[in-house]
């Protein structure tokens, strides 16, 4: 009956070396005002002067997303007063954003979808507050000047999972670009979502709340859950939707009231008289886009049709430029790249952190371990023996497999005496098997896997077993 | 020692000083001495520096002595417009809300100054937050015009036209938003010179309207705003809308120049300002220029288009002003609301205020498209149509004011909106970013000076000041 529209605006930190209008560093984490001067912290009579770096990675990320580049760019004074805006006024973008029109390939549910991209534009971060219990409120201006971009989408979000999907994939491919470090725990990415509900089939909007303080991407499932639940139920009760701020309460999983939406204030925008037009030639574009490594959604493509790797897989294997580098460097010349694969997914994955990718074998290795295992050389238990020892030693998969005898046993001859030994140890196993006791097949089976050290071909001993048994 | 110094002027002084008749010492103390006799009356200074300038001092003439400098400026005193920062010293704006900052760096324009041996004498009293025209709504003094201390020194430099017209410095550091350099100099009979927006930074200046102001310079005569000029103008990473301009012409020969002069506007001004403007014409006559008649863009379109632009972008610049950082602040406030509220309401002046009301409003909801766009594209119209006007000649002769420096006692029946008709002719070099210079031409009634403006097209600073030079030269009197 109902259907929810969904937009969210992602704030990104970029991750220059300094601020984007002085030379402060942007460095995440130092003493309070530490890292301040007369331009960031807005004293009488200072200017600010564009850091060159925040331009060029705002047209990075616009083109890893996608988007148009503006052919000229220009800042705008957003006015407002607050104790933590030195100025009262923000230095960002309103009516010529540096990068429009793009979009984020989604996967939801199987179905493929689009949430498109409405613009992207630089901006200055503000200070941080600190309110104590009746002790009155600290500011802490380090922060005021990072330049941030501001990443909006078109409310093409219906549900929580297209939600939660945009924003993984926004912030892998934004990880691959380098650009920012992307952590909604050091505050380097934060998103507002707004969600409003409408009658399905209906082409009007409905009344749009905003909801700030969202600390993950399951947080912002949950919160859209609940929100898109209350919407409906004010609607259905009659009441109505009330366009507002509200918060995310993570000890509750609901919304709440926080103010009235901050849009209707109004900010005054003027074009920002500081700082002259930007104008963006088509060559700096080329060379920018000539920096980009190849996007998740191309290298997914690839995974799947050229090395069979399933999608799902190749979601994981995509979700950091390392793991992806890495993964081809293995699997490129590798005449069993699935399994490549497969072995980084089960076994090198589970050992190392997703925020630093430090695997303990190295790609060549681990494309020798796939060879040797697809050959036939080694058996799958013997894969995990081998990567056990791989980490400490400095020699190749080859050699440890020769010095450890890890090769399997593909000899049928020395298969069958191991068998026959079986067979000569315990006539009682075999009678039962051809009395029709066919479960015993596996303890014999078994025995002979133990009398081999576990290297016997386990496909081929079933088959001289087989034969065997029908003589 | 000295006992009376004939010419006050930036190349008199630097004469004396390099023929060792006087050392930068005695004439800083020169200085001191005739403020302490002067100041009283005109109110030119707001701050003085007497150690620091003296040290300053000290230095130039080691520098001179060992050789390690001969900058024309080296020694030579000057003042600063309070609201140019200089490290360690108050620049208060002529305000309330700035009353005790002390600035921890010194604005671009007068360190370059500093740093080629010019001594600070001090901060010069200026119209609150430049917002004015005769120097009377600064929170910390009234400013009196050195020829008649009944009249006003003019605004919002009144501080530093008073101390240079009373032979206190040689030259004095001013911004002109809309004449704010010129109509003071004219007023005191200084020569004021308002620079090409970008040319000089603006790095240290506290913002009125940004894409107007402009540092100039007051001086004793065209070569002393000239040579400051030079030292200070030039590109600065700090402020990305500075450029490079020359900085020296060829010689000017007047007799080639095609100079223009709208006679429409003459019928607007006193017999006094006419008279000047006559003088001047014939003086550029006299030397073989020629004059010829040009339509200038209606001052109607000029004041209304400079009023919204200016009060909107002063309405943003001053918005920082809100007692959390620095500034005036309320003993006791029980919100962060009451605290904004009460800094302004009791930091900020009438005028100030005003102001900030007029800017915020042509800025908000409906009337941005009827107000502040209305006024961009008038700028536009406007700076197009200077630029046409000087593809058919080179300079422009302007009145500058109506009549000379006005008395307090008839200033203050006008009413803020009749006072603000009286920049008509200043605005438009503001708007168009053009340099003009503001030129002592005789006097008129009472003794009191007259000034004409000649305006040049943008970038052509240089070529202004070597006409000036010509100009003042051939009204040897």
């Amino acid at each position: 009956m109902y259907e929810a529209v969904i937009g969210i605006e992602v704030h990104v930190e970029l991750a220059t070396k300094t601020k984007i209008f002085c030379d402060c560093r942007a460095a995440f984490g130092a003493p309070p005002n530490t890292n301040v001067c007369p331009v960031c912290m807005g004293l009488p009579g200072v200017l600010p002067s564009l850091n060159e770096r925040a331009v060029h990675m705002a047209i990075k990320a616009g083109l890893a997303l996608d988007c148009r580049i503006a052919d000229v760019t220009r800042f705008d004074r957003k006015n407002y007063f607050y104790p933590d805006l030195p100025k009262a006024y923000q230095i960002s973008q309103n009516e010529l954003p540096i990068c429009y029109g793009g979009g984020v390939d989604i996967t939801v549910g199987g179905e493929k979808k689009r949430v498109r991209i409405k613009r992207i534009h630089l901006e200055e971060d503000a200070g941080k507050l600190l309110h104590r219990e009746g002790a009155g409120t600290l500011i802490d201006y380090n922060r005021c000047g990072v330049p941030l971009i501001e990443i909006v989408s078109e409310p093409d979000m219906r549900n929580s999972a297209e939600a939660k999907a945009y924003l993984t994939e926004l912030r892998t491919t934004l990880l691959y670009t380098e650009i920012s470090d992307c952590r909604m725990d050091e505050g380097s990415l934060r998103c507002d979502l707004n969600v409003s509900v409408r009658k399905k089939g209906s082409a009007e909007m409905g009344v749009r709340t905003e909801i700030k303080n969202v600390n993950s991407f399951a947080f912002a499932a949950k919160a859209i859950d609940y929100e898109i639940e209350r919407q409906i139920e004010l609607i259905e009760s009659g009441e109505g939707v009330r366009p507002e701020t509200r918060r995310f309460e993570e000890s509750s999983g609901t919304t709440l009231l926080m103010g009235k939406k901050e849009s209707e204030a109004d900010y005054r925008f003027f074009p920002e008289p500081d700082i002259p037009p930007i104008y963006i030639e088509g060559n700096t574009v080329e060379k920018i886009k000539k920096e980009l490594p190849s996007m998740p959604a191309e290298r997914r493509k690839r995974y799947v049709g050229k090395y069979g790797v399933s999608e799902d897989d190749a979601r994981i294997l995509t979700s950091s430029l390392h793991i992806a580098q890495y993964f081809e460097r293995a699997a490129e010349g590798s005449e069993y790249p699935s399994t490549v694969a497969n072995i980084l997914l089960c076994d090198v994955l589970a050992t190392t952190s997703p925020d630093k990718f430090e695997p303990f074998i190295s790609a060549e290795h681990l494309c020798e371990t796939a060879e040797l295992y697809g050959s036939g050389v080694i058996s799958s238990s013997s894969v995990k023996k081998l990567l056990k020892l791989i980490g400490d030693s400095d020699l190749t998969p080859r050699q440890i497999v020769e010095r450890e005898g890890l090769a399997q046993i593909n000899d049928t001859e020395l298969l069958e005496a191991i068998l026959q030994d079986v067979f000569a140890e315990d006539h009682k196993l075999v009678a039962d098997y051809k009395n029709g006791k066919t479960a015993v097949r596996k303890a014999i089976i078994g025995r002979a896997m133990a009398k081999s050290q576990g290297r016997a071909n386990p496909v081929l001993l079933q088959k001289i077993f087989d034969r065997l048994m029908q003589g | 020692m000295i006992k009376t110094i004939d010419r006050f002027s930036v190349g008199a002084l630097s004469e004396l000083l390099i023929k060792k008749e006087i050392s930068a010492v005695e004439l800083t103390e020169y200085c001191f001495e005739k403020i302490a006799s002067r100041n009283s009356d005109i109110g030119a200074f707001i701050t003085l520096d007497e150690e620091g300038a003296l040290a300053a001092a000290r230095e130039a003439d080691r520098k001179r002595a060992s050789g390690e400098s001969a900058s024309g400026l080296l020694g030579i005193p000057f003042a600063v417009k309070d609201n140019l920062c200089v490290l360690g010293m108050r620049t208060t704006c002529g305000s309330h809300m700035l009353e005790n900052y002390v600035s921890p760096y010194t604005a671009t324009a007068v360190g370059r100054l500093i740093d080629s041996g010019a001594v600070v004498i001090g901060k010069t009293n200026m119209d609150e937050f430049g917002m004015g025209n005769a120097t009377n709504t600064s929170a910390l003094g009234l400013t009196r015009n050195p020829h008649d201390t009944r009249c006003t020194a003019g605004g919002s430099s009144g501080g530093s036209a008073a101390a240079v017209a009373a032979g206190l410095v040689p030259f004095a550091l001013g911004s002109d938003t809309g004449g704010s350099v010129r109509q003071p100099a004219a007023f005191c009979g200084a020569v004021g010179f308002k620079p090409s927006y970008g040319a000089v930074s603006r790095y240290g200046l506290l913002a009125y309207a940004s894409s107007l102001d402009t540092v100039g310079v007051i001086g004793a005569d065209v070569e002393s705003c000239a040579a400051t000029y030079r030292e200070m103008s030039g590109y600065d990473a700090l402020d990305r809308t500075s450029k490079d301009y020359d900085k020296n012409s060829l010689p000017i020969d007047v007799s080639k120049l095609k100079i223009g002069v709208p006679y429409a506007l003459l019928d607007g001004v006193s017999k006094d300002v006419k008279g000047a403007v006559n003088d001047i014409i014939d003086r550029a006559r006299s030397l073989g220029a020629s004059i010829v008649p040009v339509e200038l863009p209606s001052l109607d379109a000029c004041l209304g288009s400079y009023y919204v632009i200016a009060s909107s972008e002063a309405s943003s610049n001053l918005g920082r002003y809100d007692g959390v950082r620095y500034g005036y602040r309320p003993e006791s406030y029980d919100s962060v609301e009451e605290l904004f509220v009460r800094s302004r309401t009791e930091g900020f002046g009438e005028e100030v205020k005003r102001r900030i009301l007029l800017g915020t409003y042509c800025l908000t909801g409906e009337a941005r498209d009827g107000y502040y766009k209305h006024a961009l594209a008038a700028r536009k119209y406007i700076t197009e149509k200077m630029c046409e006007i000087f593809s058919s000649v080179d300079f422009v002769f302007m009145p500058v004011s109506t009549d000379i420096a006005p008395k307090f006692e008839d200033l203050i029946k006008k009413t803020p909106t009749e006072r603000y008709l009286d920049d008509c002719y200043c605005v438009i070099s503001n708007l168009s970013g053009i340099p003009s210079l503001s030129l002592p031409v005789g006097r008129g009634r009472g003794g009191m000076p007259v000034g004409v403006q000649i305006m040049a097209d943008k970038g052509f600073d240089a070529r202004l000041l070597a006409l000036g030079s010509a100009l003042e030269r051939g009204s040897e009197t």
